[in-house]
């Protein structure tokens, strides 16, 4: 485990570099085949509709990888990762046409614990709407 | 209906080990749009102390949630799973996920609750690889949502 990032170099507020990750129906359905989650929300416009959503949503377990890349990029080795969790609180809707949706995301340092880890805190929004709540990783430094 | 508090700590017998291709890891880390080579490339695995190139830290979900597959379709507990959503999810890692490991999950019921009509159900799947090591624990939080009246 090799993380890049110096516990003595960051501070609580210390924010990491954001990102934006686009999802297109291309993206879900190889996320559906990668995963092996094949809900029809996540694919089938009539079946959401059916089921009382506005469209195609996002897998919220690829909402969840998406977030935690500013984490895993800004620390350089994902083992560093020691603890993540995140809430579901709103889907990320997937329109069907060429720019689909996009998954906002920024992270700051939110605690410095013991053994040089981390807390960092995540915010992960689309279309304006919070997607994750909750959204936080224990970040093993070096 | 509420779900049957009395389920509340059971354990399910481990799964049968799902063995972890390298392939399988290149496909997720391309599917998530992660060109991070320590998914993909033995050497910059090592570079960064890994005897094999590990997965994203998500990734182990397929194999949690499949096995959570057991307690969703026990029909005693009665779960309906076309109203489930996924309401939270959580993984703590003792180490990452590599290619070559056969990975077994129990998992076990540790809460049942019932807010507003909605059947919330945690699931903590433990994960060991085949000496027996811990690798994660995942925690899965369902929402059975209420039936509409009728």
């Amino acid at each position: 485990m090799t993380a890049k990032i110096a516990f003595d170099e960051v501070e609580v507020g210390t924010e990491l570099p954001a990102q934006s990750f686009p999802v297109t129906r291309a993206t879900l359905v190889r996320y559906a085949g990668a995963s092996g989650d094949f809900n029809p929300i996540h694919w089938n416009e009539r079946f959401a509709r059916e089921v009382g959503l506005p469209d195609v949503i996002a897998h919220g377990m690829f909402t969840m990888a998406s977030a935690v890349r500013v984490v895993t990029d800004w620390v350089g080795d994902p083992a560093a990762v020691v603890e993540y969790g995140v809430r579901f609180t709103k889907p990320v809707i997937v329109p069907d046409d060429e720019q689909g949706a996009l998954i906002e995301v920024s992270a700051k340092v939110a605690a410095k614990l013991d053994d040089g880890r981390v807390r960092v805190d995540l915010t992960a929004t689309s279309a304006g709407q919070k997607v994750l709540g909750m959204s936080r990783a224990v970040v093993q430094l070096a | 209906m509420a779900l049957d508090q009395s389920f509340v700590g059971r354990s399910y017998p481990p799964t049968t080990p799902y063995e972890v291709g390298r392939e399988k890891i290149r496909e997720f880390a391309e599917a998530v749009g992660d060109a991070n080579p320590v998914y993909t490339d033995t050497e910059a695995a090592k570079a960064l102390g890994h005897p094999e190139v590990i997965a994203p830290p998500t990734f182990v979900f397929a194999i949690t949630f499949k096995a959570a597959g057991q307690v969703i379709a026990d029909p005693q507990l009665g779960l309906d799973y076309s109203r489930v959503v996924h309401g939270d999810q959580k993984f703590a890692y003792s180490r990452p996920v590599r290619a070559g490991d056969r990975l077994s999950v129990t998992s076990t019921i540790e809460a049942i609750k019932s807010l507003a009509g909605n059947d919330i159900l945690d699931i903590r799947g433990e994960v060991h690889d085949e000496a027996g090591e811990h690798v994660v624990t995942a925690w899965t939080k369902l929402v059975a949502r209420a039936a509409e009246e009728a």
